[in-house]
């Protein structure tokens, strides 16, 4: 057994798209029409066989209600590893992304936590040198 | 002055206080990682709540809400007048 997959639920998936290849930097790997939407899913450069992240819609009224309870407390839907989170929050902070928490060294980590502009809060984390 | 008393008497209202002092306008989930990481406090989600009621009952706290998020400030001016109260009231004469 394997984790092939793991979802977050999103408003858009075009606009969701955007923001996780676009700024984020993850690439596309599967685009398969399904009904209304599609089966996407974005996989990182660095890792592209490993795991992929599935762009879901939020159609379900309970995701929604699920995503604005986690945002409103401040709660990341997930959380991406980078090799240094102070410097990636930087970068993704010039091309105009909204932090809620900025680089923060917490015990062992630095971490930040981002709204990704489909609904969710995503974390961000390096471990300390 | 009741509610001022009454929020700094307990140890994890002033760990809150500590880590709204370090940096104002946490989200609650912000708040609750530095209260593990710096005071190894793992209070549930309702405990923190709780205790943030009491700490805005006292104006220490301010929650402010911005679009969909909550942010919580810290607000220092009750404490000038509780530490004027505490001086004048208890003053060896």
């Amino acid at each position: 057994m394997r984790i092939a997959y793991t979802s977050v639920f999103v408003q858009d998936q075009d606009r969701a798209l955007e923001f996780y290849t676009g700024v984020l930097g993850f690439v596309k790997k599967v685009e398969v029409p399904l009904g209304e939407h599609r089966w996407l899913t974005v996989v990182s450069p660095e890792d592209p066989d490993g795991a992929e992240l599935v762009l879901e819609p939020d159609e379900h009224p309970a995701a929604r209600a699920f995503a604005a309870a986690l945002v409103a407390d401040g709660i990341p839907c997930t959380s991406f590893v980078v090799a240094d989170a102070r410097a990636e929050a930087a970068r993704l902070a010039a091309l105009g992304v909204v932090f809620t928490q900025p680089a923060t060294v917490l015990g062992p980590v630095t971490t930040a936590v981002l709204d990704d502009t489909v609904g969710n809060l995503v974390q961000i984390q390096s471990v300390n040198p | 002055m009741d509610e001022v008393f009454r929020a700094l008497a307990d140890p994890t209202r002033r760990a809150i206080l500590d880590e709204l002092t370090a940096r104002s306008g946490q989200t609650l989930f912000e708040l609750r990682v530095r209260l593990i990481e710096n005071h190894g406090s793992g209070s549930s989600r309702q405990a923190v709540s709780q205790h943030l009621a009491v700490l805005q009952e006292a104006g220490l706290v301010v929650a402010r809400r911005e679009g969909r998020y909550t942010f919580l400030n810290l607000d220092t001016s009750p404490l000038e007048e509780f530490v004027r109260d505490v001086e004048q009231r208890w003053r060896p004469s």
